[in-house]
């Protein structure tokens, strides 16, 4: 049962009722009910009122609300509102209010295309822009049909596309996502990978992708190499699975322009890329007096660039001095943070940041938390995990030439270390 | 230039400027016209007074002005349904568009317009639709069979809709598939038979394949769809121990909101395990010293409850527990001390040592869960704490502004302390006993102290005894979900009700019609202590609560069975229960109507309904001629010719399944032995607590069935026990009669809750011993009662000769009275009683070679017969 209804509110700014049967106006509960809870500082995806379940998610200051009396399947609904933002973002590049005001005409006819009866249709918006467009159109002439990808075996690719020049473009992005106690043992490690395509090729192209996959390794009897083990695999719909589970082959008919071609996860534990050690001393009522120590730890070949290492200070610091041995200081007093920039980081270094703040005399009441030392930074040129692209083949009935291009960047995820 | 300029309208004459603007010559200006309306509509002002106009409109070449006024009549046709029919047409010519786009915006928002007249002339073009050439035509109309089934379901199926969207199971495209997967889904929901599309191998193979094709919402119909397929050779599932080793993921990140902070709390505490509890324990103490107050508090509570899970570890629980306390930090100590008397109570005599520091933070504590908690450990520990009197005194003065909890404690650790240490404590258990009763408005509070009071004066020992005794350990894991109600929501994981830990119907209005989700049956398991609750009896149950006609309403009051104090309940008698007016008057005899006639209408008719007229020698019968041309043979069987062994008893089902009932499994069945009714229950405990307390009590039925005595058990019911019970009946009770004839409604009470189930009492249980007519009675009332009371039934697939037929009927009391052999068929005569004096009398005839027996029934109250002939049935095939 996936039955409900979506709302677009602020005040309630459009909305759409996919199954008739439920009064429009229980959702003048939601709003009372979100003030509410913020004033109890208080936050819950999922709110009920009487027999009204509604399901929100916020994008800017607008909740996109569903509001369903059924057992939905949650799931289901906050994928769909999400990629609702996503549908509209890329029709109105922003969804704000101006926008949904601006557009309402279209607005409505995908909510209308988006959904039936609670069950979601077509959300792909390069379907819809097919058929949905933001003229006007004369019913004898050249008024849009359903295109074939709306229902098509192969519907996320149109026929009939056509480049002068054939191209595709790769990108290997591996997110590490870190956590670690204030102690200094890693609790969580782990590697997110995407594959990203841009394509640019004419036609219906048949590719297929090469990897180092350790299983497909070990089919083949070519066990020397590196390779790696992927995890929870997610493929892009064009991936013919069958294929895959027979002979790990990846072969598809890719989605014009950008996509993302398939994701995975490795849980192999891998030395944090950079380690931070810190010491954060606070004298009451005087100062606090921050050390930090950033190490890289991955091979010298390679280099981080934009590494910013983010040290939580006391809110009501003051009078802040920096000294360090290679970048920069930022205070930013809006986020209660020093922020340490370093451009460029090559592998197997070490840096040093010293800071220092004054504090009030009388201490504020209010209690802090220990945030944690975040870091972001990037690595181009380098995949943690050892994932390598071997080949990728291209290969369309005109039989064009194309050029595959691929990249490797390696990027900080959710990279946090607990601090004393 | 944006849309927004159409929310600027000027409100005075708005309407009829609109109006007049609906109606321009000029199509541009006719479109601007329905954007404004659709406009005002957005912003919530009432436009529907121009409908007219607005359909006026609908007839137009532009496709987007098409689409705006086909919105504008979802929106409104419900208020103004007389018009909307002026709509029709235009649907159904849109219906034949040559533009698949125009035909399934057409269908698609006709199915929205929840108006009776309009669904009527929707049939026709949604038929057409069902089997467009266009997939995108077909899968919009697939959906608009599931609007239509929620609108009118009776006419989806007169119209044979349903077949049409189980045809499109086989469609070439797999988003037609997944929107007919969706919708039969969807339509199950509320309809009788749950199982629309029959799942077998071939329709499997083609949503497979469907599955591989089609966007990710319809791999999610389809998925959903597949879930509820069972495989006969599912191994069992490892669900736990999937997330065991990702206990990591759940570790909180100081950017996770509140909400996900909780409720990965809630998840870790249920992985926790020797095996990662040094882990789970460090984390836990990182977040006890967070900001958050409520995610403090609830670390605190996580500890404790890792203690108590897992043994190895309470040591270092207590070990951190009291490193928080040091915090000093108020509502962690409390926190902490809560926990560390549940600590105490599931590992006794254990960590007393610690009572020292908890002492120093008395002070501090002004949660009533936290001081009761102290007080209780004072209480218990009294004769270890030296000025344990003097801690206990400290909370006596304010006695009256503490909370009823904080009161109770206190008065039952002076108690405790003063039958520890009596010498010393005399005057402050007097004092804490006169605050109790005297100076306490509160019952429960008095109540209390008076019962102390007595017992110190009446029998210091015995008060020891009850006062001091040993407590229960308290249960390992509070917070475990009841297996049953687990099982169902792994069956709607990633739903709603996955959310609120709640089964479906807990929440959602006037879902009875919803059917019950059930994990599959786990075939090989190895813990065969516990057999498979819920889905395995299935047809059974679903037969006999097809009985009930809607349960809530009619059962609700069914049974006012007073749930007052639990102590009265076994001292019932069966007369006071059989005197409890279950539904009120209108005792709607069973016999009344249909015997008054000749008959008198006296329910002891069965020994005097022979009209004295009927004479000794008989005249031609208007049975049929087998019977009147061989009476002579009537009389030549022998009588009495085997041993009464008891009747036929049908095998126990479940009448009460355990999701149904908290835990409480109730299966059962009805047997007569030595002329005694016996209702033979097995009561299974699948719940985590015990159960005590139980009552059971009858609805009125047709023929007056009431329990002799009260349940008769008496001790509690304890986890995964079963115990057996037989209730002896008997038919004194107020009669009222049933549809169908047998059906019994039980009301059964336990501490609990209150439950109720129908079974279908087998008709055989009612015949009395003294059932074997007189052959010449037996001959006048076979004539006497008119042949449209003769009901012919079949028994099928018999293979036993007519002596071992009469042997086996008589162990049911059913006598045969002659037998005769007509042209090779063998002919039995029998009767029988029914316990509220009805007579059946019965002619059963076997052919040699022929399997098939023909049961001819004859009864004064013919309703009757259908049911001694399944007796029949199961008899003779047992």
């Amino acid at each position: 049962p996936q039955a409900f209804q979506i709302f677009i509110l602020h005040k309630v700014l459009i909305s759409r009722n996919y199954m008739g049967n439920m009064d429009m106006n229980e959702v003048d509960h939601f709003m009372p009910i979100m003030m509410r809870m913020e004033e109890d500082a208080e936050s819950l995806p999922l709110v009920t009122h009487g027999s009204a379940h509604f399901l929100w998610i916020k994008h800017r200051n607008l909740y996109l609300v569903a509001m369903t009396k059924k057992n939905a399947n949650a799931a289901l609904v906050y994928s769909f509102l999400y990629k609702m933002v996503e549908v509209f973002k890329e029709y109105f590049k922003e969804l704000e209010e101006e926008s949904i005001r601006d557009n309402f005409v279209t607005v409505y006819e995908l909510m209308d295309e988006v959904m039936d009866f609670g069950f979601p249709q077509t959300t792909d918006s390069k379907i819809l822009q097919e058929y949905i467009t933001q003229q006007g159109h004369k019913l004898d002439v050249g008024a849009p049909r359903p295109p074939a990808t709306v229902t098509n075996a192969v519907s996320w690719r149109s026929e009939g596309i056509k480049y002068r020049k054939n191209e595709v473009f790769m990108d290997v992005i591996e997110s590490v996502n870190l956590l670690v106690s204030a102690t200094g043992s890693v609790l969580r490690s782990e590697i997110v990978g995407s594959i990203k395509l841009k394509v640019v090729l004419s036609g219906m192209p048949e590719l297929r992708l090469g990897l180092n996959d350790k299983v497909l390794f070990e089919i083949t009897g070519r066990e020397k190499c590196k390779t790696v083990e992927l995890e929870d695999v997610k493929f892009h719909q064009c991936v013919r699975l069958s294929r895959f589970e027979n002979d790990r082959t990846i072969s598809f008919i890719p989605p014009d322009g950008e996509s993302e071609l398939m994701s995975y996860r490795l849980n192999t534990t891998v030395k944090p890329l950079i380690w931070i050690e810190s010491v954060i001393e606070k004298f009451s009522h005087s100062r606090v007096e921050i050390k930090v120590k950033a190490r890289s730890q991955f091979k010298s070949r390679s280099t981080a660039n934009n590494v910013a290492i983010m040290v939580p200070v006391p809110s009501d610091a003051d009078s802040p001095k920096f000294k360090t041995s290679t970048g920069s200081c930022k205070y930013l007093p809006e986020k209660s943070v020093v922020q340490w920039n370093i451009k460029s980081f090559p592998g197997g270094k070490e840096y040093m940041m010293r800071a220092h703040f004054g504090l009030p005399s009388v201490e504020s009441t209010e209690l802090e938390g220990r945030r944690p030392i975040t870091v972001n930074f990037e690595i181009p040129y380098f995949t943690v995990s050892g994932i390598q692209v071997r080949y990728l083949k291209i290969i369309e009935k005109s039989g064009y030439e194309a050029l595959p291009w691929v990249r490797y960047i390696t990027q900080s995820g959710d990279y946090q270390l607990r601090t004393n | 230039m944006t849309d927004s300029k159409y929310f600027t309208t000027n409100k005075k004459g708005e309407i009829f400027e609109l109006k007049a603007e609906l109606n321009n010559e000029k199509k541009e200006k006719r479109k601007e016209a329905v954007k404004k309306v659709i406009a005002a509509m957005t912003v919530g002002k009432d436009v529907s007074s121009l409908f007219p106009d607005v359909v006026n409109c609908m007839q137009t070449d532009n496709l987007e002005l098409k689409k705006l006024v086909y919105l504008y009549l979802m929106n409104y046709a419900k208020s103004q349904p007389d018009m909307a029919i002026m709509a029709v047409n235009s649907f159904v010519k849109d219906c034949e568009d040559p533009n698949p786009l125009i035909r399934a915006l057409a269908v698609r928002t006709m199915g929205c317009i929840r108006v009776d007249k309009i669904t009527e002339y929707l049939c026709e073009p949604l038929r057409k639709c069902l089997k467009d050439e266009d997939p995108y035509v077909r899968k919009t109309a697939a959906v608009c069979v599931a609007k239509l089934h929620d609108i009118n379901a009776q006419m989806v199926e007169d119209q044979g809709f349903l077949d049409s969207l189980r045809d499109l199971i086989a469609d070439s495209n797999p988003m037609v598939v997944a929107n007919a997967v969706a919708a039969l889904s969807e339509i199950s929901e509320s309809h009788p038979n749950s199982n629309l599309l029959d799942l077998n191998p071939q329709n499997i193979n083609k949503l497979l394949t469907a599955l591989n094709e089609c966007t990710e919402w319809g791999q999610i119909f389809i998925l959903d769809c597949l879930s509820n397929y069972n495989p006969k050779d599912e191994r069992e599932a490892q669900r736990p121990e999937i997330l065991k080793q990702e206990i990591k993921v759940f570790f909180v990140k100081y950017n996770d909101p509140i909400y996900v902070k909780l409720e990965k709390l809630d998840i870790m505490i249920r992985l926790a395990s020797q095996a990662n509890i040094a882990q789970v324990l460090a984390e836990l103490k990182e977040y006890a010293t967070e900001v958050d107050v409520d995610f403090v508090r609830k670390a605190v509570r996580a500890i404790g409850r890792c203690a108590i899970k897992v043994e190895q570890s309470a040591e270092r629980c207590v070990s951190t527990l009291l490193d928080l306390i040091q915090t000093k930090v108020n509502y962690v100590v409390q926190e902490a001390i809560v926990v560390i008397r549940d600590i105490f109570r599931k590992y006794p005599n254990k960590y007393e040592s610690i009572i020292a520091t908890l002492c120093e933070n008395l002070d501090s504590l002004d949660e009533p869960d936290a001081r009761a908690a102290m007080i209780w450990i004072v209480g218990e520990y009294a004769e270890r704490i030296d000025n344990a009197d003097e801690l206990l005194e400290s909370f006596l003065e304010g006695f009256h502004d503490e909370s009823t909890q904080v009161q109770l404690t206190l008065l039952t650790a002076i108690v405790k302390l003063f039958l520890k240490k009596p010498s010393e404590t005399q005057e402050l258990v007097q004092q804490v006993l006169s605050l109790a009763t005297q100076d306490s408005d509160n019952p429960d509070l008095r109540d209390r102290g008076y019962i102390y009071w007595r017992l110190l004066s009446t029998d210091p020992v015995t008060a020891k005894e009850v006062v001091l005794s040993e407590k229960p350990l308290i249960s390992e894991e509070t917070d475990l979900i009841e297996p049953t109600l687990l099982d169902e929501l792994i069956c709607h994981i990633g739903s709603l009700a996955s959310v609120y830990h709640k089964p479906p119907n807990a929440f959602v209005e006037g879902s009875h019609g919803i059917h019950r989700k059930h994990l599959p049956i786990q075939h090989g398991s190895i813990d065969t202590g516990e057999s498979p609750v819920s889905a395995g009896p299935a047809a059974p149950i679903e037969q006999a609560q097809s009985v009930i006609p809607s349960q809530g309403d009619l059962l609700g009051d069914l049974l006012n069975l007073d749930l007052g104090p639990p102590v009265n309940v076994p001292q019932q008698s069966s007369m006071q229960m059989g005197a409890v007016d279950l539904l009120g008057g209108g005792l709607d005899s069973l016999l009344g109507g249909d015997l008054g006639g000749g008959v008198g209408g006296s329910p002891a008719v069965g020994q005097n309904f022979i009209p004295s007229s009927v004479p000794n020698t008989f005249a031609p019968s208007p049975t049929p001629a087998v019977l009147s041309s061989g009476l002579n043979d009537l009389f030549e069987l022998s009588t009495g010719m085997a041993i009464t062994t008891g009747g036929y008893v049908t095998p126990k089902s479940i009448w009460l399944p355990a999701v149904k009932a908290k835990g409480l499994e109730i299966s059962g069945t009805f047997s007569r032995r030595q002329g005694q009714m016996y209702m033979d229950m097995t009561f299974t405990n699948k719940a985590l607590q015990h159960m005590t307390d139980f009552a059971i009590q009858f609805n009125k039925n047709s023929f007056g069935v009431i329990p002799t005595t009260p349940l008769p058990i008496h001790t509690p019911l304890m986890p995964s026990q079963s115990i057996e019970v037989s209730l002896p009946l008997n038919t004194i009770g107020p009669v009222m009669k049933m549809d169908p004839l047998n059906n019994l409604q039980v009301a059964v009470k336990n501490n609990i809750d209150v439950f109720y189930f129908s079974g279908l009492i087998p008709l055989n249980i009612f015949f009395v011993e003294d059932g074997k007519m007189e052959r010449q009675v037996f001959l006048a009332t076979w004539k006497d009662i008119p042949n449209e009371n003769e009901l012919q039934y079949q028994i099928k697939e018999c293979h036993l000769n007519a002596d071992t037929v009469s042997g086996k009927l008589q162990n049911d009391n059913i006598y045969t009275i002659a037998k005769r052999n007509v042209e090779g068929q063998d002919m039995l005569y029998q009767s029988l009683k029914l316990t509220n004096g009805i007579w059946i009398l019965a002619e059963l005839r076997i052919q040699p070679g022929n399997p098939n027996y023909t049961l001819s029934l004859k009864c004064r109250a013919p309703e009757v017969t259908q049911y001694v002939y399944q007796v029949y049935d199961s008899v003779l095939k047992n």
